[in-house]
């Protein structure tokens, strides 16, 4: 299987609204893609079906191998997510974060213990493993959700706009995280705001009103619309959209 | 005369330095950006401009008055969006401006041509509930009600927050009209590229400016060689550079990397020869941006 | 199964994490009982009565030594003239005032001779208290005036011989604080998770939401039953509420009780959007009804009967029914079946919703 995500003429309406409207796509194990769009183009509708939360109104798919509209209670486990805005427990540790979500996905009690350690020590926050989540700071925490959503190693991670507020230092470290993760099998779906980050994607794809309206490498679609910067591409792309 | 005057501006919370003895002034007509991080202090740096937070110690003149004794007077002459749209969801658009006009006792036609450059997208949803606007929308709005009093002096936190990269880029090109109008703009953001409208820029971390200047001026002061390097597998070349000799810092920009050299006695050519194994590797002078800057200044932060 | 008790874990540290909120849920029904039993009461604690009796006789001073010897009662005294009752009153000195016509006296009485009357005057600021009072007194002295008529009336309060409040107080105050406290926790719980997003990533995870909300009622549930025994005991020491039927009765119709009020919890954080909507709807809505519709402060039958009709489909009095019945008149659980019958009925149709509720949130 060299397709991780698969899906065609993948449509989600809500009444009378299309908010997602018969895309057709791949995924390809191991990159790096990134998903981008204006807000209210129907990236969150989108992603809320490959990860199982919604079921598509007509379209079919498969997602690490698995039917989206039969299997999606299997596909959860195949699966990682991270959103900038919430993935961990405020009020609970840092080792307590790591155990409850090491647990939900069924790993062992010295599986968790021992990647832990391993994972406390890679971030370099071994000595506020009992400190609670919300005293770390905004950078730790990304990098902390970002490897609790792939402590189970899925098969890949959906990222919803992960990284957002933090130096361009800790942006770039994030990135970097990614590319390890990308580089040990797992692939990543990415969401992001930052154009500069769409940059460091293999692929990328850009939704517009509900449609996918260009999909390709960084480069390609450079080329293709003559720009320098995917933050152009992007501009060009946006202004078309006629839902207000 | 300077619109803002700050000096030796300290505020803590509890244990928490949020502003550690800043000191900078802003020029009448000018953009200043503030940048950094979340949780850098740049929303109680705004809020403090705002009359809205009382500082612990240092003084603050805006207008040529003193923000202790005249924050009365200041405030009719101040606009400020805070970092949450300030909006009554439940009230239209035009409810909504007709509110903060009221509270200055003026109707919107008085000051219109003030808005007009933010207004004018917004006219065709004027009955439209505030709560079902998109982001971007929402932003107008709240940047109108911000301006519906003519102020001297416009205070944006994080205005760009959350807002995609086309509405950002409109937002900028309405921060320019209004700058246009004579009007004193300070905003936060945590997005480098905003730097780009800015007449001024101070990069903020922890509680304190690293650098203030024209952008143009800071990224000048960046000393050190800097190269970029392009190849079609990044992150291995990335991994790779780092253990060379004469790196100092090294990072992922866009669709390429910045290498920063430790100091002039490294050349680029021996850095390629370090590359051979990655035959696309390419080399090339560039010119540090700001983004460069925040990371350097961070970095020997850093390293002391 | 280790994921659900994963999930408790999980659920446990953070209600002990925010220590602050679970001392308000343990000692909210505390001040309540302390409350209600004291400064709230509303039972016949200390009466002054003062005497006005134109020509004192063995009957009057009778009544008189009664009324010294009744620990409730306080004799001040025989009174000069008719208008002190008023004044007196006014000034809060006396509750009540026994006025005696001159003719007053047992023996003549029994000889037929005369009419004698007695008055009883009593200041009724309050209603429910002068009402208690006066059948209070009534009840003391009725050996003396009552025997003056040919039917010897004798009357008796059962189960409460003081009409104590507490007694009818604290079922009452159990049905409340459960009701609102476990809604409350409950539906907070659940929205807040849906506010900051982690549910979202729970629902992502392999894990069934109904685990996920079943792991959310157990630390609650402990909590509530921690409230339980702090009231009963509370009752049972200090306001001298005797537990007279089986306590294992008592805790098996609470248990039934405390899911009910977990499910309905879970119900009302499907319809809240935010926490505040959550508070509202638990605290406020739902406090007016079960105040006034469970016979807490009203009995039902002195209700209109439109809203004793809207009172059947609150839980909270069926439960307090039965606490009556069980912890007051001492009955056996048989006595209750029809109460257990619905609250039983109630629960499963509460849970019914609640997973019905949350299927159709993530199905959409």
């Amino acid at each position: 299987m060299d397709k991780i995500i698969e899906v065609q003429h993948l449509t989600k309406k809500f009444g009378n609204f299309v908010a997602v409207d018969d895309i057709s796509f791949d995924v390809r194990c191991g990159e790096i893609f990134g998903f981008l769009g204006a807000n209210g183009a129907g990236k969150s509708t989108a992603i809320k079906m490959f990860c199982g939360l919604s079921r598509p109104t007509s379209g079919t798919g498969t997602i690490a191998g698995l039917d989206i509209n039969r299997q999606f209670e299997k596909i959860k486990q195949h699966i990682g997510y991270m959103s900038q805005r919430f993935s961990l427990y405020e009020d609970l540790t840092v080792r307590e974060n790591i155990t409850l979500f090491g647990g939900i996905y069924g790993l062992s009690r010295s599986d968790i213990k021992a990647k832990a350690k391993v994972l406390l020590e890679k971030l370099e926050i071994s000595h506020k493993a009992d400190d609670l989540v919300s005293s770390l700071p905004l950078g730790d925490k990304q990098k902390l959700a970002f490897s609790v959503s792939i402590f189970h190693h899925p098969e890949i991670v959906f990222l919803d706009e992960p990284t957002g507020g933090v130096d361009p230092a800790s942006r770039r470290r994030f990135w970097e995280m990614i590319y390890e993760a990308a580089e040990s099998g797992i692939t990543v779906f990415v969401t992001t705001h930052f154009m500069d980050e769409a940059e460091y994607c293999n692929r990328i794809c850009m939704m517009v009103d509900g449609r996918i309206k260009a999909l390709g490498t960084p480069s390609e679609l450079k080329a293709e619309y003559g720009c320098d910067t995917i933050n152009d591409v992007f501009c060009k792309m946006a202004v078309t959209a006629t839902r207000q | 005369m300077n619109a803002i005057e700050v000096q030796h501006l300290t505020k803590t919370f509890g244990k928490t330095t949020a502003l550690g003895d800043i000191s900078f002034s802003v020029a009448q007509g000018e953009i200043f950006g503030t940048i950094g991080p979340d949780g850098a202090g740049k929303s109680t740096l705004i809020r403090s401009l705002a009359t809205l937070a009382l500082p612990d110690s240092g003084t603050i003149q805006m207008l040529g008055m003193d923000l202790l004794k005249d924050y009365k007077t200041i405030r009719t002459k101040i606009g400020y969006m805070p970092e949450i749209f300030s909006l009554y969801q439940d009230l239209t658009v035009e409810e909504n401006l007709e509110f903060y006009a009221s509270l200055f006792d003026i109707s919107i036609a008085d000051n219109y041509q003030i808005i007009e450059p933010v207004f004018r997208q917004l006219e065709p949803f004027r009955k439209r509930r505030a709560g079902k606007l998109s982001g971007g929308m929402k932003q107008k709005l709240a940047l109108s009600c911000a301006l519906i009093h003519n102020p001297q002096i416009l205070l944006l936190d994080e205005p760009t927050r959350g807002v995609d990269p086309v509405s950002r880029k409109e937002f900028w090109n309405i921060l320019g009209d209004i700058k246009k109008q004579g009007i004193t703009i300070v905003f936060s953001t945590s997005y480098m590229d905003e730097v780009s409208i800015c007449d001024k820029i101070g990069l903020f971390n922890k509680g304190k400016f690293l650098c203030i200047g024209a952008p143009a001026e800071i990224a000048d002061e960046f000393a050190d060689p800097i190269y970029l390097i392009k190849s079609a597998q990044l992150y291995k070349v990335l991994l790779k550079a780092r253990q060379w000799e004469g790196t100092r810092q090294c990072y992922m920009f866009g669709d390429s990397i910045h290498i920063v050299f430790k100091d002039g006695s490294y050349s680029p050519e021996a850095l390629k020869t370090f590359l051979a194994e990655f035959a696309d590797a390419e080399v090339s002078a560039v010119e540090a941006n700001i983004e460069d800057c925040f990371m350097n200044l961070l970095n020997s932060e850093r390293h002391g | 199964m280790r994921r659900f008790l994963i999930f408790v874990k999980k659920e446990t540290l953070q209600i002990l994490r925010d220590y602050r909120t679970m001392l308000i849920i343990i000692i909210m029904p505390i001040v309540q009982i302390i409350l209600f039993g004291y400064a709230l009461s509303m039972e016949v604690n200390n009466i002054d009565v003062a005497i006005y009796a134109p020509v004192r006789s063995n009957s009057t001073d009778d009544v008189a030594a009664k009324l010294i010897s009744n620990k409730y009662t306080t004799f001040k005294g025989y009174l000069d003239k008719s208008t002190d009752i008023d004044r007196l009153m006014k000034s809060g000195d006396i509750d009540i005032a026994l006025i005696f016509s001159p003719d007053f006296n047992k023996s003549q009485v029994t000889q037929g001779l005369d009419n004698p009357t007695m008055q009883l005057v009593t200041d009724a600021v309050n209603p429910v208290i002068s009402r208690l009072s006066t059948n209070y007194i009534l009840q003391i002295i009725s050996d003396d005036v009552a025997t003056s008529s040919p039917v010897k009336i004798t009357s008796k309060m059962l189960y409460n011989p003081q009409m104590l409040s507490s007694y009818t107080f604290v079922p009452g105050i159990l049905g409340l604080i459960i009701m609102i406290i476990c809604t409350l926790v409950t539906s907070i719980s659940i929205v807040r998770e849906k506010e900051t997003g982690t549910m979202d990533l729970l629902l992502v995870s392999p894990s069934k939401p109904l685990m996920v909300i079943g792991a959310k009622m157990i630390p609650y549930f402990i909590l509530s039953c921690v409230n339980l025994a702090s009231v009963l005991i509370l009752a049972n020491t200090l306001l001298n509420v005797p537990i007279q039927g089986s306590i294992v009765v008592i805790c098996f119709i609470s248990f039934i009780y405390i899911i009910l009020s977990l499910a309905f919890g879970v119900s009302i954080s499907a319809i809240s959007q935010n926490q505040v909507m959550a508070i509202l709807i638990s605290a406020v809505v739902l406090l007016i009804p079960v105040i006034m519709l469970s016979g807490l402060i009203f009995p039902i039958d002195n209700i209109p009967e439109i809203l004793q009709w809207i009172s059947v489909t609150v839980p909270a009095r069926w439960y307090i029914d039965a606490m009556r019945k069980l912890m007051v008149e001492g009955l056996p659980l048989i006595a209750c079946w029809k109460q257990v019958l619905i609250l039983s009925g109630m629960t499963v149709f509460f849970i019914f919703v609640a997973v019905k509720q949350l299927n159709s949130k993530i199905k959409k």
